[in-house]
């Protein structure tokens, strides 16, 4: 009987399924340490306030307490790093106020912490935190970045006059001006991106811990990259060196990016175990979460589209003011930069581009990369654009589309934004997203929904983003503080199975199945005797994480070039036992044979001998078989695709229902379908919630409304109908895999597709765009408007 | 949450006495309102009175009315047959209360005692007249709602049961807040024994509410067109950030027509 295929291409199913779904899984939460203290933050309930005075007297009688700190303790340590650093247009670098770990001076957004309180129990904590006295002196605050950019608008930091970050630019302003002033047409339209809560099932928890014996620190947290925490924490707050602070990230429920970056809970309770010798966890309760996780998105933009008379983009203008929050998040400057002004040739070979992007303080929560970070952003402002023309222009919007395109044989195609796509098929994506949309049928179906008295629209998008952001180098000239290279240990034990220890990161991926298909397929393993690591600093030589898209293309090809050693090196060693030459020893399907004959080892033989090495040239290499690979890529991967959505909206009530949506990506290389098919669903079913239902508002002063699942409408299955995913590849050029990344094209592409069909479903009103979300009490006032004005 | 007392009497009698001379005391039913206000600290109760031992849970059908107990679960009243059989409106509005874990635990007495202006039974008990028993009294359905969190339920006062005359025709309709599911506008209608009575419940600013300009419209023509002429003014409705009162004014007329059209 043949073993069951398990290799790339296989659907297998997820080997961490069971664990999770058995209430097995080990997350933060679930780790406790002997001896062990609980840690509750006072919070602030002003959106923008002096501190006066901190009376910390009562919280330290009361019972069980065993510390309280704020900002004055904490003065011997650094403030929350930033990674990014943007420079403006004029040259200077970005404004970067210091971001406290616990309030100094001023409270600057409803959340920020300003106290701790550390007690036996957590109930004592809590009670005790209620003690602490502090009294604030209101300022005047500013939610939005339109009002936090009036003249005379609270100033939120001294060092960023005017609530200014950077006002940072891309592309040929001349030469796009140049564009404008010969075009045929122009369409301009002004657009926001909503805000957005990440809401990662698992709320954020952190566990510090302190061995006074050796003088090691060790924090257990909710993070998608462990060894980022440890050099930001340990290099930048704590000054702790590397072999002082393990940093365990363990099984991680969600992080869509809100669990990248190093928050002021993680330093404080790690902090605090080496101050008190005690183990200190702290764990948020949801409503913390709305009020403390990165957000994100929240754009203010202007586009606008020089066309000339055949519908040809002639180029691109885009002004987009972002909204940081009150402090700079850990990566929060290179979302609305390099992660969407890049992106704004999109699909479209627009051959001229300029884009200004400001970014502004604001006193809201930190506002950081979220599923697509920057890409949906962009995306959203194109797709929306075109459909736009096609409504001021009466142009068709697929074969608008298809006129504009970059060609298939233009990859590499060099966009005016900085990116070079090395490969790409747009016109295939549509037409197969069309084809299994049945585009074609929908006049039938929307006659047939007009006689049940229901509005029918189908809107389409396409789109293109950047996944794996690399190589080092130019990140690095772009102002990223770090290298986004990836990092795999791959140790084949003495009996011939694997462990694999990758610097990659797993929470709710399932990178413990598709990257043993890796191994599977590249060894010859089989499935089951391969074992992914993760989540350790103690146990992994490195890495930079898990988000962007970026596991398999660079974490996966870190694995290839680890294996590609253990191949190399099992090849002297086969040819030594096989007394033949090492060019003759060829490997597959886990066998060293000498070529044109049947004198083969396997590689569990190979292992044995690495490990047991009486057999063995010594004098040529060392014994064992354990090879490390850093991969640094040479680019980005480029995915992209076409999402079709159909929806239909009573228009008594202004309720819309997505009733088809369907997606064909192309995704590179799909080593396992079924999670590819999961992906993408997981990913379009947030971007229908940021379109039809998810909303974070603050009033004008500050303060968050949708501060709770009674208010945040989170998209639901019954807000969601079947979704279709095919995939219609190409390969990845630069990567021996041919991978690209499927984590967050279904958030990238569906938002436009959802307002698009939407806008459609309304064209009888006249609608020529909708800021999401298409709420049905926006969609109401639309044709009650439509309504009145006809009677 | 706080630390609190707690007690769990056997005897309505008991009950009372443990929640009459303490104002501080809270008395717990289903506890789906009250335990997350609990933990988050929004109330801090000398004590709870668990009503769970007073055998007050069970449903009784006689030919002109439906009497159940005010510890009954929603999701016994969704499951009853007698309901179903007798007012199959009453028991789809329990089945349509928020999730299974909520109607397993939540329950009628606990609801109408909460009078939270968004929850479904109150139009229930408007509409179809119904009439509420108490340790102490009978209270009929128009006397017992008084605005928003707000009955004519004294200190110390217990909800037994609840009666319903069994209508000729009746539906609830619930338009749903998207976020919380509750009711942004829930709308019962019923004919029958107390004539033609329409509540809206989840709308108004003082909670559930008669619509009297419908009862009026139907009175004459028990039919959806007969809605069509009627409005209701926004001036007394909630708004929010999902809705606005002209929305909701707007949904109630919608909502009212779909549910005459439901109750047939």
């Amino acid at each position: 009987m043949n073993a069951p295929f398990e290799g790339i291409g296989a659907s297998v199913r997820r080997k961490e399924d069971l664990r999770f779904i058995s209430g097995r899984g080990n997350y933060t939460d679930d780790i406790n340490r002997p001896n062990q203290t609980y840690a509750v933050f006072r919070r602030s309930d002003r959106p923008h306030a002096k501190i006066i005075s901190i009376d910390t007297s009562a919280a330290k009688a009361a019972p069980g307490v065993v510390a309280v700190y704020t900002a004055e303790d904490l003065a011997a340590i650094g403030g929350l790093p930033c990674g990014w650093q943007i420079h403006s247009k004029d040259g200077s670098p970005m404004a970067e106020p210091k971001h406290p770990v616990l309030a100094e001076g001023k409270v600057r957004h409803v959340g920020d912490p300003i106290a701790v309180v550390i007690a036996e129990t957590k109930q004592q904590a809590r009670d005790a935190a209620e003690l602490i006295n502090i009294d604030l002196q209101d300022l005047p605050s500013t939610a939005t970045v339109t009002d936090a950019l009036k003249p005379g608008a609270a100033q939120i930091h001294d060092n960023a006059p005017g609530n200014v970050c950077y006002d940072w630019h891309i592309g040929d302003k001349d030469a796009v001006d140049a564009a404008f002033a010969k075009a045929a047409k122009v369409v301009k339209l002004d657009l926001e991106n909503n805000r957005l809560v990440p809401n990662a099932m698992e709320p954020r928890v952190a566990l510090g811990d302190y061995d006074r014996h050796t003088g090691d620190y060790t924090l257990f947290t909710t993070s998608q990259n462990p060894h980022v925490i440890r050099l930001l924490m340990g290099a930048f707050v704590l000054q702790l060196p590397e072999h002082k602070l393990r940093v365990v990230a363990p099984d991680v429920g969600g992080g869509f990016g809100s669990k990248i970056y190093h928050y002021a809970e993680e330093a404080t309770v790690t902090w605090a175990a080496g101050r008190l010798g005690r183990p200190v966890k702290w764990t948020a309760d949801r409503t913390e979460s709305f009020m403390s996780d990165a957000h994100g998105r929240d754009h203010v933009s202007t586009a606008e589209m020089a066309l000339d008379a055949q519908g040809n983009f002639l180029a691109l203008r885009v002004n987009t003011l972002a909204n940081m929050g009150a402090y700079l998040s850990t990566f929060a400057p290179a979302v609305p930069t390099y992660l969407y002004a890049t992106l704004l040739a999109g699909t479209y070979k627009t051959p001229v581009i300029y884009a200004e992007v400001k970014a502004v303080f604001t006193n809201t929560v930190p506002v950081d990369a979220y599923r697509g970070a920057g890409r949906p952003e962009a995306t959203f402002l194109l797709e929306r654009l075109v459909d736009t023309i096609c409504h001021d222009t009466g142009a068709d919007p697929i074969a608008i589309r298809l006129q504009n395109f970059i060609p298939k044989d233009a990859f590499p195609y060099q966009t005016p934004v900085a990116l070079q796509y090395d490969s790409g098929d747009y016109f295939t994506t549509m037409e197969v997203a069309l084809k299994n949309a049945d585009y074609a049928g929908f006049p039938a179906r929307k006659a047939a929904a007009a006689a049940k008295g229901k509005l029918r629209g189908i809107g389409i998008s396409t789109y293109l983003e950047a996944c794996g952001i690399a190589p080092s180098a130019v990140v690095g000239s772009l102002g990223a503080r770090a290298g986004l290279y990836e990092v795999a240990n791959i140790r084949v034990h003495p009996t011939g199975s694997v462990s694999v220890f990758t610097g990659t990161h797993s929470h709710g991926q399932g990178h413990e199945t598709t990257l043993a298909q890796l191994v599977t397929s590249q060894l010859g393993v089989p499935f089951s005797q391969v074992e992914i690591v993760h989540g350790d600093t103690n146990r992994i030589p490195f890495g930079m994480g898990t988000y962007g898209s970026r596991s398999l293309a660079v974490g996966g090809t870190a694995m290839v070039k680890a294996m590609d050693k253990i191949i190399a090196k099992g090849k002297k060693i086969a040819a030594h036992l096989l007394e033949a030459s090492v060019d003759d020893i060829e490997f597959a399907d886990g066998t060293f044979k000498v070529a044109g004959t049947d004198r083969a080892k396997t590689l569990g033989e190979i292992a044995l001998t690495a490990y047991v090495p009486h057999n063995y040239p010594i004098t040529e290499i060392e014994p064992g078989l354990d090879e490390t690979a850093f991969y640094d890529p040479a680019n980005f991967t480029f995915p992209g695709g076409c999402h079709v959505c159909e929806v239909e909206i009573d228009p008594e009530t202004g309720v819309t229902s997505i009733v088809n949506f369907t997606a064909v990506d192309d995704v590179g290389r799909v080593v396992n379908p079924m999670i590819v098919e999961g992906q993408v669903q997981g990913g379009v079913a947030q971007g229908i919630g940021q379109a039809l239902l998810e909303h974070a508002v603050y009033d004008s002063n500050g303060q968050l409304l949708s501060g709770s699942f009674m208010d945040y409408t989170m998209p639901r299955a019954d807000n969601l109908s079947n979704i279709s995913v095919a995939t219609e590849n190409t390969m990845c050029t630069h990567n021996p895999l041919g991978v690209k990344g499927c984590g967050e094209v279904g958030a990238i592409g569906s938002p436009p597709a959802v307002i698009n069909a939407v806008v459609n479903a309304l064209k009888q009103y006249g609608v020529r765009h909708m800021n999401m979300p298409a709420s049905p009490e926006k969609i109401w006032g639309i044709i009650n408007a439509g309504r009145k004005a006809a009677e | 949450m706080y630390d609190f007392g707690y007690t769990k009497p056997s005897s309505l009698a008991d009950a009372v006495a443990a929640l009459a001379g303490d104002d501080e005391a809270k008395a717990l039913a289903g506890g789906q309102t009250l335990i997350p206000v609990l933990k988050q600290r929004l109330n801090k109760p000398s004590k709870v009175v668990d009503l769970s031992k007073l055998g007050l849970s069970g449903i009784t059908v006689t030919g002109d009315s439906v009497t159940i107990g005010a510890m009954t679960n929603h999701a016994t009243v969704a499951a009853s047959a007698d309901v179903k059989r007798a007012i199959p409106a009453l028991a789809a509005l329990a089945g349509g209360i928020g999730d299974i874990q909520v109607r397993n635990r939540g329950t009628i007495g606990g609801s109408l005692a909460n009078n939270d202006p968004s929850a479904c039974y109150p139009s229930a008990v408007l509409a179809l007249g119904a009439t509420i028993t108490t340790n102490k009294r009978s209270i009929a359905a128009d006397d017992y709602f008084q605005g928003m969190f707000t009955t004519a339920l004294e200190a110390g006062e217990v909800i037994t049961s609840v009666s319903f005359p069994i209508p000729a025709k009746a539906a609830y309709i619930k338009f749903k807040n998207p976020a919380s599911r509750y009711a942004m506008v829930g709308v019962f209608v019923a004919t029958g024994p107390k004539g033609v009575r329409v509540a809206v419940t989840g709308a108004g600013q003082g909670g559930v509410f008669r619509h009297t300009a419908a009862e009026a419209a139907l009175s004459k023509s028990w039919s959806p067109a007969a809605i069509d002429g009627v409005s209701i003014s926004p001036d007394n409705m909630n708004s929010d950030i999902h809705a606005s009162a002209p929305y909701r004014a707007h949904l109630v007329g919608v909502i009212t027509k779909r549910a005459v059209t439901a109750a047939g």
